[in-house]
């Protein structure tokens, strides 16, 4: 099949793709929990107040 | 030979009205553009008349005046993009573009006009009133605005062949381009129970092919305006897209369209027919599968996914690639960019679709969606969740939730904010840019294939501009160098 095909073919990208998912992930998953943590953190800072009124108030023309 | 396919983006953004002000949308729209206009102290109308197989004139002629629409705000910028009200929202029109990563310098340029006008509609505004602007496609209780794509097309390619090899490439492209919704839209399709989907469009759709962009809505809509020597070319018009504001999504979304359409223009399907037996349902299907695994009917039998349906149209145009080359989306170097991205995404979708969270809008909005939820433990139908889908979108540098986020840039920002003033150097919006930057106030009109100028006495004089190459910096660099007033490049243009 050709996605077999595809996935076999060799190239740099995919090479250094398998390196990263074959390192040990625990690091770069903890720093990108961290990074997600900071980006929740910001989110609860500049979510606008009452979300629900906000919601019920953001109604658009349809358009094209 | 395929043909350049030569490309363009128009988004509706979101308008919304706060404090206790007009909220009439229009009106705001107007306030927005005009104010970010007045800024520039440079404005153009936007000439509405239509273009006729009999004006198609080399040269250029004289007619009368033009009919120009006066009472909507239009301005055409000097980068060559158009900027204006439609129905009831702010709409940019990019200029023309040569390749996809030029389209997503100009697309993102026109989120930066989009801000700085909220911004010099703020300096306008009473105290506490003000204009905020989304860039997305719905608001959450059934109204869709859009976000068209448009490519460059040999007018002789019969439109059957087009809609049968370009649907499953529409509905299948879904799992990149998708902008990501909480919740459902549809009206029909018994599919209330989903929580998040990829696609801010798909629950809009209810037609293969037709005409209508704002009634049942078409996959391929066949609106026929070239906007060019209509023997010679088509402008196909692309409604079934979201708007994105991830880079990676806006150059996959253009770069692999403009590749389906050449294989598509130069008939390299062959018998290869990757149609759907229910196209309709299955763009909803795809936008509701965040498994990304749903079997797709085949309309020849058997089943396929949006991913397999995706890797068939890779393998397809890498042989394409391998013996006719990729001229016809820039130049090789453009095509194989191109290539090689969309086979990273199709392998990090199928193995591990987390991990485009700083390149794709849906797996982003996903895991921010995703992380609220769980941090503070909300069901789906909370309302924060609705509002940080809508808040993603907002163009206001201190509330967007995107701008936070950790994006894969493909343009550098200085580039954008030259784009916001200086047109493509290499298509015809080059001659309509750089007419406007010197000549403003002689320009009586612009449109897509056409300038009008008015020198004063003599009647006023229209430039044809049919072919959308045409006017480059290559072509007209020394022309408009050698010319210190319109009539002197009228002179010439004549001669």
């Amino acid at each position: 099949m050709a996605e077999r095909e595809l996935k076999k073919r060799p190239s740099t990208t995919r090479d250094e793709e398998v390196v990263e998912e074959a390192a040990p992930t625990s690091d770069k998953g903890e720093k990108l929990k961290a990074e997600l943590d900071d980006l929740l953190d910001e989110i609860d800072e500049v979510l606008e107040d009452n979300a629900e009124e906000f919601v019920r108030n953001y109604v658009q023309k349809g358009g094209e | 030979m395929a043909i350049p396919k030569v490309c363009g983006i128009e988004t509706e953004y979101g308008i919304q009205s706060v404090g206790p002000g007009d909220a009439n949308p229009i009106a705001a729209s107007s306030v927005l553009i005009n104010a970010y206009v007045a800024e520039l102290q440079r404005r153009v109308g936007w000439d509405f008349e239509d273009e006729s197989p009999g004006n198609d004139a080399r040269g250029f002629a004289r007619e009368d005046a033009p009919e120009v629409e006066t009472h909507l705000v239009n301005a055409v910028l000097t980068n060559g993009a158009r900027y204006y009200v439609d129905h009831a929202h702010p709409e940019f029109s990019t200029p023309e573009c040569s390749t996809a990563r030029q389209l997503v310098r100009y697309d993102k340029a026109g989120e930066r006009v989009l801000t700085r006008s909220m911004e010099a509609a703020g300096r306008l505004l009473p105290a506490g009133e003000e204009i905020v602007v989304y860039k997305n496609n719905s608001d959450h209780k059934g109204n869709s605005y859009g976000t068209h794509e448009n490519y460059l097309m040999n007018r002789a390619v019969p439109f059957a062949r087009i809609v049968q090899h370009v649907v499953p490439h529409f509905v299948s492209r879904q799992i990149y381009t998708g902008a990501g919704k909480v919740g459902t839209e549809a009206s029909a399709g018994g599919s209330a129970d989903v929580a998040f989907q990829l696609s801010q469009r798909a629950d809009f759709f209810e037609e293969e092919v037709g005409l209508e962009t704002t009634l049942k809505r078409p996959i391929v809509n066949t609106r026929d305006e070239p906007h060019a020597d209509a023997q010679k070319y088509r402008r196909l018009h692309v409604i079934v897209g979201d708007a994105n504001l991830a880079e990676v999504a806006t150059f996959l979304k253009v770069g692999v369209t403009a590749i389906v359409l050449a294989m598509i223009e130069d008939d390299w399907y062959g018998d290869r027919d990757l149609s759907l037996a229910t196209p309709v349902r299955a763009i909803r299907q795809v936008s509701h599968d965040l498994s990304l695994s749903e079997p797709l009917d085949l309309a020849e039998g058997g089943t396929t996914t949006a991913l397999g349906i995706q890797w068939e149209l890779l393998e397809l145009a890498r042989k394409y690639a391998d013996d006719r080359g990729l001229d016809c989306v820039g130049d090789e170097e453009a095509g194989q960019e191109v290539l090689r991205r969309w086979e990273a995404t199709l392998h990090a979708l199928e193995t591990n679709p987390g991990s485009l969270a700083n390149q794709l809008d849906w797996v982003a909005k996903r895991q921010v969606i995703e992380g609220y939820r769980e941090r503070h433990g909300l069901a789906w139908s909370d309302h924060r969740l609705t509002a940080i889908d809508l808040q993603y979108h907002d163009l206001r540098p201190g509330r967007s939730l995107f701008a936070r986020m950790p994006m894969e840039r493909l343009v550098d920002e200085g580039e954008v904010i030259e784009a916001m003033t200086e047109p493509p150097r290499d298509t015809r919006a080059y001659f309509r840019g750089r007419c406007l930057q010197r000549w403003a106030s002689s320009v009586a009109a612009a449109n897509w294939d056409s300038l009008v100028f008015d020198l004063g006495s003599d009647p006023l004089r229209r430039v044809p501009m049919m072919e959308p190459l045409r006017g480059t910096a290559a072509h007209v660099d020394n022309l408009l160098a050698g010319c210190s007033s319109p009539a002197e490049l009228l002179e010439q243009l004549g001669s």
